[in-house]
């Protein structure tokens, strides 16, 4: 890597030199006529955490199976490691899988079920055992090791089929949808240890989640997918900040649309005219628009400042009527109905009590942000 | 609700007395002291005695137990591989033709089994003994342990399957250390569905036996040709005690089991 002082961001896909550890080069697989995964090509880094986000039926699933050589792609490659794994079967592949269902062997205990592929690999006999106590310590299972799945709660469940596939010491860890079954509070515990246990051993995951709170958590990048494509691949604060389309936008988080017509005015600056009587709204293109092009201006609820007065300072300002209050206790998202009906959402920081409030329900208030808060999206 | 009725009442004991009456009888009669079997002359244990000195009789048993323990065996190994390609095997052509095939000998006439499989015997130059028997049983039992096996394969996490293979097991491995495993229940039971069918064959047998493979069934089937005696009787009563024992045993065993589960699943949740 470029670095010099050794603590720069771990980024290696910004270094074309760079060899991925994972490479789908595109990969296509059809059941039937049905296309579940579409021409996807995308690396995957050594020691990433690698979030694949998506809808329910999005082809998450499937193209975990595919790492895991449990469905062969009906076209393109997938390499690890710059070997090409088509041949590979399941049981020869350096990868190991977390089950959604867990799927913990019923009729072995806990150490007997984490000894399971260790016992199926080249490890001598001597050293299996150490292996499992060091697995039990990790996921903090010491007193369970006797106990049979059925025997121990949902989270201990999980953390032994954790501990099970990280025994082997895999290259890639696959995580399907690991935390689903669990509660919020649990669920966000787990995320952490997930975190520490995969910088502690050091391998590379890939975890399925259609919850971007958790892919945001975790991930180092995240690939938001649609219909078996992906739609963009970047880390979470890139994803959150610039999204490249509607649907990722939408996606991640809140999110205001405007809808408009482009009008350049030079050096990225855009003007998007978007309601008859309004004053356009400046914003920043990604790249220079032809004039008329219909887009979108993407705006963060909290982007958006609310006041009685107009603001002299920003760029751009809109009058509306306090339609909604959404009090959350830290912050309230207020929702402001403009003139032509549309509701953009506000949000700001209750640093006062709340009956010092400054707004309620009808009042007149003014939008406003700066032209390089939001995003305009042409997808 | 559930109240007791008149109607009730009479309802079970004639149902009770119509399933069980007959075998009353038979055990009753077995201990009688005269050889008449329908005059009671008191209680005796006599023709338990001439039972286990009866040559005969003694080789047609031990001949029935080794063609219901082989058939049953490979009734259930070739019935597990059966179901298992079935439910498996994915969607192939004609597989809706495949599994109705397996399941058509569970309503085909004993009559037709055994003449078609004789005729097979003799077709193939095949001496009827101890051996075409055991085929014929394994021909015909096999489908009950696949209908058996393979309703516990379809409620069976697929997943498992495909952890142990990510793990680093051979299909082969992987059927063998977890499959088979879990589903050994189902096994077990459709071996003794086998063997409880083979023993009590009699349709089957007559066709495909030879001259010195005679089974129980054959045996007391042509001795009540000639008239009961209360040696049969006898002979019927152990018979009927040892499936009683064999029944109430296996359900002792899979209640315990289930019960043992639920406390367990219950301390899990408690934690
Ligand atoms: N074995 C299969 N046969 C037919 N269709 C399948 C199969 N596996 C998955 N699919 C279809 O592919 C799509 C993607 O499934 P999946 O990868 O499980 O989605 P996700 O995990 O994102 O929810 C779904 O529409 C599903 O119905
Ligand atoms: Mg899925």
């Amino acid at each position: 890597m470029n670095d010099n002082n050794g603590n720069t961001d771990f980024a290696p896909w910004e270094d074309p030199a760079e060899k991925p550890l994972i490479e789908f080069r595109n990969v296509t697989k059809r059941f039937g006529d049905f296309t579940a995964i579409d021409d996807l090509s995308i690396n995957i880094y050594d020691k990433e955490f690698y979030a694949l986000l998506g809808p329910s039926g999005c082809g998450k699933t499937t193209l975990m199976r595919m790492l895991a050589g449990f469905e062969t792609p009906t076209e393109g490659q997938i390499l690890l490691d710059g070997q090409d794994m088509a041949a590979v079967p399941p049981n020869k592949r350096p990868t190991n899988m977390m089950f959604q269902s867990y799927a913990l062997f019923p009729h072995l205990s806990v150490a007997e079920n984490i000894a399971f592929g260790l016992k199926r690999s080249d490890m001598p006999k001597s050293e299996i055992a150490g292996r499992v106590d060091e697995m039990l310590r990790l996921t903090r299972l010491e007193q369970f090791g006797k106990r049979k799945p059925h025997q121990i709660s949902g989270g201990q469940r999980q953390r032994v089929a954790l501990a099970r596939s990280l025994a082997k010491a895999p290259k890639l860890l696959l995580l399907d949808e690991p935390l689903g079954a669990l509660d919020k509070k649990l669920r966000q515990d787990t995320q952490f240890e997930l975190m520490d246990i995969q910088e502690k051993t050091g391998t590379t995951f890939v975890i399925v989640t259609h919850d971007q709170e958790e892919a945001m958590t975790v991930a180092s990048r995240i690939a938001v997918m649609d219909a078996g494509r992906i739609i963009q691949v970047a880390t979470p604060d890139r994803l959150y900040e610039n999204p490249n389309s509607v649907y990722v936008a939408d996606f991640i988080g809140e999110i205001n649309l405007i809808e408009g017509k482009a009008e350049p005015l030079g050096d990225k600056l855009t003007e998007i005219h978007w309601a008859e009587g309004e004053a356009p709204i400046i914003g920043t293109a990604p790249a220079d628009l032809a004039k008329g092009t219909a887009c979108h201006f993407a705006i963060r609820p909290e982007k958006v400042a609310i006041s009685s007065e107009r603001p002299e300072t920003h760029a751009n300002a809109v009058q509306g009527q306090v339609h909604d209050i959404a009090y959350l206790g830290n912050i309230s998202t207020y929702h402001v109905k403009l003139k032509n009906g549309q509701i953009i959402k506000a949000q700001a920081a209750n640093n006062r009590r709340l009956s010092r409030r400054n707004f309620t329900w009808e009042d007149p208030v003014w939008l406003s942000w700066t032209d390089t808060a939001g995003v305009i999206l042409t997808q | 609700m559930r109240r007791f009725t008149w109607f009730n009442a009479t309802a079970l004991t004639f149902g009770f007395a119509f399933l069980y009456l007959p075998m009353l009888i038979l055990i009753t009669y077995s201990f009688n002291e005269s050889r008449l079997v329908t005059v009671w002359a008191g209680f005796s244990t006599k023709w338990y005695g001439v039972l286990l000195h009866d040559k005969a009789f003694l080789s047609a048993a031990w001949i029935t137990l080794k063609v219901a323990v082989m058939s049953s065996t490979f009734a259930a190994i070739l019935g597990t591989m059966a179901a298992y390609a079935l439910v498996r095997g994915g969607r192939f052509r004609g597989r809706t033709l495949f599994s109705g095939m397996i399941y058509a000998p569970l309503v085909m006439p004993d009559v037709i089994t055994g003449l078609s499989l004789l005729l097979l015997f003799i077709a193939i130059g095949m001496d009827r003994g101890v051996t075409t028997i055991v085929l014929a049983h394994t021909t015909f039992s096999m489908c009950f342990v696949s209908v058996v096996v393979s309703s516990r394969l379809a409620t069976f996490d697929q997943s498992l399957e495909e952890a142990a293979l990510d793990l680093g097991c051979t299909p082969f491995d992987a059927f063998r250390s977890v499959t088979l495993p879990i589903i050994a229940p189902a096994v077990i039971s459709g071996w003794l569905l086998a063997f409880t069918l083979s023993l009590d064959d009699l349709v089957i047998s007559s066709f495909t036996t030879g001259p010195s493979s005679t089974t129980l069934p054959i045996k007391i089937y042509s001795a009540v040709r000639l008239g009961v005696s209360p040696e049969i009787n006898a002979l019927s009563s152990i018979m009927i005690l040892i499936v009683t024992v064999g029944v109430i045993a296996a359900s002792l065993v899979s209640k315990r089991s289930i019960a043992l589960q639920k406390a367990d699943e219950q301390k899990a949740l408690q934690q």
